[in-house]
C-alpha cells in the first residue's frame, strides 16, 4: 500500500499566466478588501455597524489568490470572517457594505450582516458563524455536483481553529472517501479567537491532518498570493479532473483583533507588527514596483478609484432602506413569501 | 381509488415510500449509518442496496455531523436527500447542522437558498434500550422555526408523508417511533401521498378530547376504546404535524367536547404536549369545562428493566385515569 502523500508540488504548467494586466487585479482585488475592511472598522465605531464585526486584513492573499482558481459556476462557503471572500468572488461593494447595515439592500436582505454574506448568484453560501459548520455543507454541494455529473469544485474556506472541531475531521473523512470535489482552504492565522494553535492542538501542523485523511495537501504561505494562486490553479485542475479533494494550508496572519470587542491581551504587540512587515499587499506591491510592472502614480490612482467605489458603497448603504417589521417571518418557510 | 388492500407493516409501508421516492425522482437518494448493506438498524431499507446501488443507499461513516451536513449541503445543490440517523439519540450530534443550518439558512439568506432535506429518525422507549436509545425529542425540534416536524403513526402516514416531506421545499424531520416498525395492518394496494399539513381524528367522541401524537396514538386508541365500555365517547386526535401544529383540528375538538387530555411520550416539562395545552389555553379558554390534562412519561432517563420502562412511559391506564379526571368520573 502507498503512502499517502503529505505534500504536492505545484507543476510549471499549472502556473497562473501571469501578465501585468493580471497582477494589478490582483493588487486591486487585495486592497478593495484591506480597504473595505479598515473602512468598516470606523463604521463600527459610528455605531453604523453593529454586532459582530471580524475583519480580514492581513489574509487577502488567500481569498484573492484561490478565487483566481474558480469558475462562476464553482460554489464558495466562507467563514464568519467572509467579507474578504465575498469581494474577491465578485459581490458588489455597495450590496455588501448595504448587508454590513442590515439594510434590506443587502446582499443577504440584510438579514445575516457581517457575519452572513450569501449570494446565490454567485454561488456564494454564507458566512457560517459556526467554526466548522460549513465544511459538511461544502462537502454536501460537492456530494451533489458529482452525483449529477456536473464538474464543478466547492472552495471551502475555514480558519485553523476548525481543526479541533469534529466536523472539520468528518468531513475530510467524507470528502476523501466518495472522492468529492473540495478544495479546502485552511486560513491558519495561528489564533482561534485568543487561543494559540499550540495552545489548542497536539499537532500544529494542519496540513498533516489532512494527510492523515489522504488528501493531499501542502502547506503555503499566507502571505504570498503568487503562491496561492498558483496552488489553487493547479488544486482545483487536479479536482476537476477527478482527483478527489484537495487541501491548502495557507499560513497567515490576522491584524485586527478577532472582533470589535477584542482587546488582544493573549499576543504580543511586537509579534503584530513582525507580520505586519510580512503583509500580503506591501510585500506584492512593493514587488510590482522593484519589477517596473507599478509605478507609485498608478498606486495612487488605484487607491483613488477604490475609496470612490467605497465613499459609493457607504452611500449606497446610508440610502438603503429598513425592511419592513411585516416582512420579519418572510423566508421562514417557503409558503410565507 | 382502488379499495383493494394489502397486508403490511410500518417498516415495510415506509420502505415503500422510499422505493416509491427513488422511482419518482433521480434526485432522491438515501444516506446513513448502516442503510446499504447491512441494510437499516431497523430493516427499513433492507434490500434497497442491492436494488439501488450504492450511490443512492449510501453508507456513510459514524459522522452525524458530518452527513447531515453534507445533506443540507446536497439539497442545496439541487438533490433530494434522505438522510436516516439511526436513532432520535444520535442526532444530538447532528443538531448544529440541523439548528444552525437547515432552520436557519433561507431566513438568513433572505430566501436566496432552501433546503429540500428530509431527515429520518427512529424515536420513543419500549424496546428496553435504556437511557441513550430510548428518547422522544420530537419536542424539541418542534420548538425550531425553519423546519417542518412530522410523526406519521399509521401504515397510510409512513407510506404517504415520506413523499410530500420530500416535495416540501424546507427542511422536514420524519420521526418514526421503534415500536410501530412491526405493527401490521391492512393498506390499500395504491396507497399515495398525505400531506404533511394537519393534524387527523383518528376516532370521533363527544366527551373528551385525547390529542396524541407518534408511538402514543395506538395507546390512546386502545384507552378510548376502554372509556368507550364505560360510556365515554372520546375523540382521538393525532396530531402528526408537529411543527407547525393544526390549531384548528384541536380546537374544533376541544369546543365540541370542552375537555382536552394530551398524551406525549416527551418528558412533561418543556413538552410539546405543554405547548398544545398552552394553544387550548389560548384559543380555547372558555370552551373548557375542566383543566388541560397531560400524560407524559416519568422525569427520568429510561431505564432498562421492562418494569421500569413500563413505569415510565405513558401507557392506557394513565391515559384511562386523566381522562377520568378530565370527566370527574
Amino acid at each position: 500500500m502507498s503512502e499517502p502523500p503529505s505534500e504536492y508540488h505545484v507543476s510549471t504548467a499549472a502556473k497562473p499566466h501571469f501578465n501585468r494586466a493580471h497582477a494589478l487585479h490582483l493588487l486591486r482585488q487585495m486592497l478593495r478588501i484591506r480597504s473595505f475592511e479598515e473602512r468598516c472598522a470606523e463604521l463600527y465605531t459610528e455605531e453604523k455597524i453593529r454586532g459582530f464585526l471580524h475583519l480580514y486584513s492581513g489574509e487577502e492573499a488567500i481569498a484573492v489568490g484561490v478565487m483566481q482558481a474558480l469558475k462562476p459556476e464553482d460554489a464558495v462557503v466562507a467563514t464568519y470572517r467572509e467579507h474578504g471572500h465575498a469581494l474577491a468572488r465578485g459581490i458588489a461593494m455597495d450590496t455588501l457594505m448595504a448587508e454590513m447595515y442590515g439594510k434590506r439592500e443587502g446582499v443577504s436582505r440584510g438579514r445575516g450582516g457581517s457575519m452572513h454574506v450569501f449570494d446565490a448568484e454567485r454561488r456564494f453560501y454564507g458566512g457560517n458563524a459556526i467554526v466548522g459548520g460549513g465544511m459538511p455543507l461544502a462537502v454536501g454541494l460537492a456530494l451533489a455536483d458529482k452525483m449529477q455529473g456536473h464538474a464543478r469544485v466547492t472552495a471551502c474556506f475555514f480558519g485553523e481553529g476548525a481543526a479541533a472541531e469534529g466536523a472539520f475531521h468528518e468531513s475530510l473523512n467524507l470528502a476523501e472517501l466518495w472522492q468529492l470535489p473540495v478544495l479546502f482552504v485552511c486560513e491558519n492565522n495561528l489564533y482561534a479567537m485568543g487561543t494559540a494553535l499550540a495552545r489548542s492542538e497536539s499537532e500544529t501542523d494542519i496540513s498533516r491532518k489532512a494527510a492523515c485523511y489522504r488528501i493531499p495537501a501542502m502547506a503555503l504561505d499566507g502571505m504570498d498570493v503568487i503562491a496561492i494562486e498558483a496552488a489553487a490553479h493547479a488544486a482545483v485542475a487536479e479536482i476537476r479532473a477527478g482527483g478527489g479533494p484537495r487541501f491548502l494550508e495557507c499560513r497567515s496572519y490576522r491584524f485586527r483583533a478577532h472582533s470589535m470587542f477584542d482587546a488582544q491581551l493573549y499576543r504580543d504587540k511586537a509579534e503584530v507588527e513582525a507580520w505586519k512587515k510580512k503583509c500580503p499587499l506591501l510585500r506584492f506591491r512593493h514587488w510590482l514596483e522593484e519589477a517596473g510592472i507599478l509605478s507609485m502614480d498608478e498606486t495612487g490612482r488605484i487607491e483613488a478609484e477604490i475609496d470612490a467605489e467605497l465613499d459609493a458603497a457607504i452611500a449606497f448603504a446610508e440610502a438603503g432602506t429598513w425592511e419592513p417589521v411585516a416582512d420579519l417571518a418572510r423566508d421562514v418557510y417557503t409558503e410565507d413569501r | 381509488m382502488s379499495t383493494e388492500t394489502i397486508r403490511t407493516t410500518y417498516r415495510e409501508a415506509v420502505r415503500a415510500a422510499i422505493c416509491d421516492a427513488l422511482d419518482r425522482d433521480r434526485r432522491v437518494f438515501l444516506m446513513g449509518e448502516d442503510v446499504g448493506r447491512y441494510g437499516g438498524c431497523y430493516a427499513v431499507s433492507k434490500g434497497l442496496y442491492d436494488q439501488y446501488g450504492p450511490e443512492r443507499i449510501r453508507d456513510t461513516p459514524l459522522s452525524e455531523c458530518g452527513f447531515t451536513g453534507a445533506g443540507i449541503g446536497a439539497a442545496m445543490g439541487g438533490m433530494r436527500p434522505i438522510v436516516e440517523i439511526m436513532t432520535v439519540n444520535f442526532s444530538l450530534l447532528a443538531l448544529d447542522q440541523i439548528v444552525n443550518n437547515a432552520a436557519t439558512i433561507r431566513h438568513m439568506s433572505g430566501g436566496q437558498f432552501h433546503v429540500p432535506l428530509v431527515i429520518r429518525m427512529a424515536s420513543g422507549a419500549g424496546k428496553q434500550l435504556a437511557a441513550q436509545h430510548s428518547h422522544s425529542l420530537e419536542g424539541w425540534y418542534g420548538h425550531v422555526p425553519g423546519i417542518k416536524v412530522i410523526a406519521p403513526a399509521t401504515l397510510e402516514d409512513a407510506r404517504g408523508m415520506l413523499w410530500s416531506a420530500l416535495e416540501d421545499p424546507d427542511p422536514v424531520i420524519l420521526f418514526e417511533h421503534v415500536m410501530l416498525y412491526n405493527r401490521e395492518g391492512e393498506l390499500t394496494a395504491d396507497a399515495g401521498p398525505v400531506p404533511i399539513t394537519g393534524a387527523a381524528v383518528r376516532r370521533a367522541g363527544t366527551d373528551l378530547s385525547l390529542i396524541t401524537y407518534g408511538g402514543c396514538l395506538f395507546k390512546t386508541l386502545d384507552a378510548a376504546e376502554e372509556l368507550a365500555a364505560d360510556g365515554i365517547a372520546a375523540e382521538v386526535i393525532d396530531l402528526r404535524c408537529l411543527r407547525p401544529l393544526d390549531d384548528a383540528t384541536v380546537m374544533a375538538s376541544v369546543r365540541k367536547s370542552h375537555r382536552a387530555v394530551i398524551i406525549d411520550e416527551g418528558w412533561c416539562t418543556g413538552s410539546l404536549a405543554g405547548e398544545v395545552s398552552a394553544r387550548i389555553m389560548e384559543q380555547a379558554f372558555w370552551e373548557l369545562d375542566a383543566p388541560v390534562g397531560r400524560v407524559c412519561s416519568a422525569e427520568v432517563p429510561i431505564p432498562y428493566p421492562k418494569h421500569l420502562e413500563d413505569e415510565a412511559l405513558p401507557q392506557v391506564r394513565d391515559i384511562v385515569a386523566a381522562a377520568r379526571a378530565a370527566l370527574g368520573r
